[in-house]
C-alpha cells in the first residue's frame, strides 16, 4: 500500500516525523483564534466600555490572586434562565480590557457578570468577611484578612502602563494620577474626585470597606466587584448594530 | 567519548552559568521586589541554585562519572523519576482530597490566605496533572526511547537538567499559588518568569528526545516514541503562545497576557483542552503502546489503526477547545466548529482504545492471574468511556445543562483517575522491578487491594458528580408553574452537600489506593534478591511480518 509506504518515511526520519507533526498540530488552532482578531462580533465597539479604575484594576489582582475564579464565572450565556437569574447574556466587548479573561468554568457560586450594584458595599463586606453570616448554606471561603492587609498599590502606575502597551486605552493623565486616583474613588469629597470621574465614568465611589483609616485590599476588591457588568447601558444597546 | 574527570562537559559549564546568573536574578529580585511574591521567590530562586552550584561542583569532581556516562542506558534518571512520580503523586491526590473536604464543609478553608480553597484548587490540578503526569511522562519517555532506539539518553547532564529543572518548576508554580502568584488561566496558572523556566527546561526534553531519536540503532521509530514527540512538541507550542504577557517589572510576578476577553478565552481552552489532548491524553498513549504489549507479551493489535490512530488523534484534538465556550461571547461559528470536531474526536480515541484492548487478544486469560495488566486495560476501559462522554457533553444542548456544573468536574476525573492514573500506576508497577532489577513486584496481593480499593473510590467519586452535576444543571433551568424560577442559586449549593461528601470519601479511597502502591514499590526496591536481565530488550512488535 502507497500510504503504508509513504508512513515508513516518517517512521525512519525523525525531522520529517516532528515537521509533519507541527503542522498537524497548527492548522486547528490558527483556524480558530486568529479571525477572532478581525471579525466585528468579536471587536465591536460597544459604548459606555471603559478601561477599569486603578482601584478596580488592583482588585481584580487579588480577585484573581484568590482563585476566585475557580467557583464563580463571569459569562452569561444566551440562556433563558441565566438571562432572567443574572442579566443580559454577556459581550465580548464587555470582557475587551479583561487580561487575562475571567469568564470562568465552574459555578459552586452564581456568576458575577453583573453582581456590581445588587448589593450594598456593606454586605459584601460582611459577606467577604463571613459567608454563611449572610447566606446560610454557602461553602465560600472567609475572606477575614482582607480587611486587614493594607493595598500595596506603589506601582499601580506601572500596571496602566504595561496594559497601556498591550492596547488598553490608558492616556498618559490615567497612567500619571494612577495614585491619586486610588484615592479619589475612596473619598468623593477629596479634590480629584472631579477628575477621576470625568476620567472613568460610571465608577462606583466611597469607602467600601467602612474603614477610612488604610486603602485595604478589601476596599479593591469590593470596588472591583461593584462595577462589574454595570458599564454597558443595555436600553440603549443595540444588539443588531454588530450583525452583518 | 573519552572524557577525564578534571575537563567539564558544555553541558556543565552551561549550567554553572545558568545557576550563577539565576542566583544573581533571585537575589537582585529578592531585595528589588515589587511585591511580597517576589521577595519570597527571590529567595527561593537563590538557595536552590547554591544547591545547584553545589552539586554541580560536587559532580565534576567525581571521578568515575566518565565511566558513567558510558554505560549502555541511562537509567538512574528514570530512576529517579519513578520516585518522583509515586511522591507527586500522593501529594497530588491528598491536596485533591483535602479541597474536596473543604466543599463539604467549609470551615476547613479555616479563613486563613494560605489555605483558602481558591489557592489549593490550583495546587491540586497542578500537583496531579504537572507534577504526578509529567514526571510520569517524563520518566517514562526516557526509559522507552532508550529501550526502543536501542540508544543511550542524549547528553551527559542534559536529562539530569531536565528531570531537576522540571522539579524546580513544580515548586516554584506550588508554593507561588500558596503565597498568591497566580495568572489565573487554568492549568497555566504560573506567572512569568515560572513560565520561561519552564520553556528552558521543556526546550531541553525535546532537544534530549530528539538526539536520542538521531542516536537509534533501529530502522523504525517506534509507535510510543511518536506520541511522546507530538506531546512534547506540542505542549511547548500551547506553553508558548497561551502564556505570551509582559510582566509590570522584572522583580515582581505580576504580568499581563497579550490577548485580552474573547480572543484570551479562545487561547485559553484551546491550550486548555490540548493540556488534557496531547499531555493527558497522547503522552499516555504511548504509555499504552509500550507497556500493555511489553506486559502481555503480545505484538500491537494492529499497525495500521496506530497510524490512523496517531495523526486522526492529533489533527482532531487542536479543534476541541471551543466546547469550553457554548452559548458564550464566542462566535457561534468557532462553538460549532469546536463541537463538531470534539464528535469525530470518538473515533480516534476509541480506534486507540480497541488497539490497546485488543492488544490482550489471545492473552487474555492474564487478566485473572496480573494485577497489573488488569489494571492497564481497566483504563483503557475508562479512556473508553471518558472518551464518549467528552464529545457528548460538547454537544451544544448537553452542555448548556452540563457546563459550569460538577457533571464537569466528574467528567475530568473519569479521565484522570480511570485513565492517567490507573495507566500510569500499571507503568510505575512494571517499571520498578525492571529498574531495580527485581524478578517482581513485593506483592501482587497489594496491587489487588489497590486495584479494588481506588476503582471504588472512582465509582463514588463520578457517580455523585453525575447526580449533583445534573441536579445542579436541572435546578438552575427549573422553573415553576407561574413562570418563575424555581430555586435560588443557595439551594442548589445546599442540595449538594451529601454528594460532596460522597466524593470526599471517593478521594479518601484513591489515595488510600496510592499508598499501598506506594509501599508495594518502596518494599519491592528494598527486598527480594536482584535478577541479571530482567528489562525488556527490544520493542514489542509493530509491523506484522517481523519476528517476534
Amino acid at each position: 500500500m502507497k500510504f503504508l509506504a509513504f508512513h515508513q518515511i516518517l517512521e525512519r526520519k525523525s525531522i520529517l516525523l516532528l515537521l509533519g507533526i507541527v503542522i498537524t498540530v497548527a492548522i486547528g488552532g490558527l483556524v480558530e483564534i486568529v479571525p477572532l482578531f478581525y471579525l466585528k462580533s468579536t471587536v465591536e465597539k460597544v459604548q459606555g466600555m471603559r478601561p477599569y479604575t486603578p482601584l478596580e484594576l488592583a482588585g481584580r489582582n487579588i480577585y484573581i490572586r484568590e482563585g476566585c475564579y475557580a467557583c464563580h464565572s463571569q459569562m452569561i450565556r444566551t440562556l433563558r434562565d441565566e438571562v432572567e437569574r443574572y442579566g443580559h447574556y454577556s459581550l465580548a466587548a464587555e470582557s475587551m480590557y479583561d487580561r487575562p479573561f475571567q469568564w470562568g468554568s465552574k459555578r459552586t457560586g452564581p456568576d458575577l457578570a453583573r453582581v456590581g450594584g445588587k448589593y450594598s458595599n456593606e454586605w459584601h463586606l460582611e459577606h467577604l468577611i463571613n459567608p454563611r453570616e449572610v447566606v446560610v448554606g454557602s461553602v465560600m471561603p472567609g475572606y477575614a484578612f482582607l480587611a486587614n492587609a493594607k493595598l500595596d498599590y506603589r506601582n499601580i502606575g506601572d500596571h496602566l502602563k504595561v496594559n497601556a502597551m498591550l492596547g488598553v486605552p490608558y492616556d498618559d493623565a490615567m497612567i500619571a494620577k494612577a495614585k491619586t486616583d486610588v484615592l479619589a474613588q475612596l473619598d468623593e469629597d477629596s479634590d480629584d474626585y472631579e477628575a477621576f470621574a470625568e476620567r472613568y465614568p460610571k465608577a462606583p465611589v466611597g469607602n467600601f470597606d467602612g474603614d477610612s483609616k488604610d486603602v485595604t485590599e478589601m476596599d479593591a476588591l469590593i470596588a472591583y466587584l461593584q462595577m462589574l457588568g454595570t458599564l454597558v447601558d443595555f436600553t440603549v444597546y443595540d444588539d443588531q448594530a454588530n450583525l452583518r | 567519548m573519552q572524557q577525564n574527570s578534571t575537563t567539564l562537559s558544555f553541558g556543565e559549564i552551561g549550567l554553572f552559568f545558568l545557576s550563577g546568573s539565576t542566583l544573581l536574578y533571585g537575589l537582585v529580585a529578592a531585595s528589588r521586589r515589587v511585591d511580597p511574591v517576589m521577595e519570597i521567590h527571590g529567595y527561593l530562586i537563590a538557595i536552590i541554585s547554591l544547591v545547584a552550584i553545589f552539586l554541580l561542583a560536587a559532580r565534576a569532581t567525581k571521578a568515575d562519572r566518565a565511566q558513567q556516562d558510558n554505560e549502555p542506558y541511562n537509567m538512574d534518571v528514570v530512576k529517579a523519576g519513578a520516585i518522583a512520580s509515586t511522591f507527586w503523586g500522593v501529594v497530588g491526590f491528598a491536596v485533591g482530597l483535602v479541597i474536596a473536604l473543604q466543599l463539604a464543609f467549609p470551615s476547613l478553608n479555616f479563613d486563613t490566605a494560605y489555605l483558602n480553597f481558591g489557592r489549593l484548587r490550583p495546587l491540586h490540578t497542578s500537583a496531579v496533572i504537572f507534577a504526578f503526569g509529567g514526571n510520569i511522562l517524563i520518566m517514562t519517555s526516557f526509559f522507552v526511547v532508550q529501550k526502543t532506539c536501542k540508544a543511550r539518553l542524549a547528553g551527559d547532564i542534559a536529562p539530569w537538567f531536565v528531570f531537576w529543572g522540571y522539579q524546580i518548576f513544580i515548586v516554584m508554580a506550588a508554593t507561588g499559588y500558596l503565597i498568591g502568584g497566580t495568572q489565573s488561566k487554568e492549568y497555566a496558572e504560573p506567572e512569568w518568569y515560572v513560565d520561561l523556566w519552564l520553556t528552558l527546561v521543556w526546550v531541553t526534553y525535546l532537544l534530549v528526545f530528539l538526539f536520542t531519536l538521531f542516536k537509534r540503532k533501529e530502522p523504525h521509530i517506534y509507535v510510543a516514541n511518536w506520541f511522546y514527540l507530538a506531546f512534547i512538541v506540542t505542549v511547548a507550542m500551547l506553553h508558548l503562545i497561551n502564556n505570551a504577557g509582559i510582566p509590570v517589572s522584572f522583580f515582581g510576578s505580576k504580568s499581563y497576557g497579550l490577548f485580552a476577553g474573547t480572543q484570551d478565552a479562545m487561547t485559553q481552552w484551546w491550550y486548555a483542552h490540548n493540556a488534557v489532548g496531547f499531555f493527558l491524553t497522547a503522552g499516555f498513549l504511548a504509555i499504552m503502546y509500550y507497556f500493555i504489549p511489553k506486559r502481555a507479551n503480545r505484538p500491537i493489535y494492529s499497525y495500521r489503526l496506530s497510524i490512523i490512530h496517531f495523526w486522526a488523534l492529533i489533527f482532531l484534538y487542536i479543534w476541541a477547545g471551543p466546547h469550553h465556550l457554548h452559548y458564550t461571547a464566542l462566535p457561534d461559528w468557532a462553538q460549532t466548529l469546536g463541537m463538531t470536531f470534539s464528535i469525530m474526536l470518538w473515533m480516534p480515541s476509541w480506534g486507540g482504545m480497541i488497539n490497546g484492548m485488543m492488544t490482550l487478544s489471545g492473552a487474555w486469560d492474564k487478566l485473572r492471574t496480573d494485577p497489573v495488566l488488569r489494571m492497564m486495560v481497566v483504563s483503557t476501559a475508562f479512556y473508553g468511556m471518558s472518551t464518549f462522554e467528552g464529545p457528548l457533553m460538547s454537544i451544544k444542548a448537553v452542555n448548556s445543562l452540563s457546563h459550569y456544573t460538577d457533571w464537569t468536574i466528574g467528567h475530568v476525573h473519569s479521565g484522570a483517575l480511570g485513565w492517567v492514573a490507573y495507566i500510569s500506576f500499571g507503568a510505575l508497577y512494571c517499571i520498578v522491578p525492571w529498574l531495580w532489577k527485581k524478578e517482581g513486584l513485593y506483592s501482587n496481593k497489594l496491587v489487588n487491594w489497590h486495584f479494588w480499593i481506588s476503582t471504588l473510590g472512582i465509582l463514588l467519586y463520578i457517580c455523585a458528580m453525575w447526580v449533583s452535576g445534573i441536579m445542579q444543571g436541572l435546578m438552575w433551568r427549573a422553573y415553576d408553574q407561574y413562570g418563575f424560577l424555581e430555586y435560588s442559586f443557595i439551594e442548589s449549593v445546599e442540595a449538594m452537600h451529601p454528594y460532596y461528601f460522597i466524593r470526599a470519601l471517593g478521594g479518601l479511597l484513591f489515595v488510600l489506593g496510592s499508598l499501598i502502591m506506594a509501599y508495594n514499590l518502596w518494599k519491592t526496591v528494598k527486598s527480594g534478591a536482584s535478577v541479571v536481565t530482567p528489562q525488556p530488550s527490544k520493542a514489542p512488535t509493530l509491523r506484522q511480518g517481523e519476528a517476534a
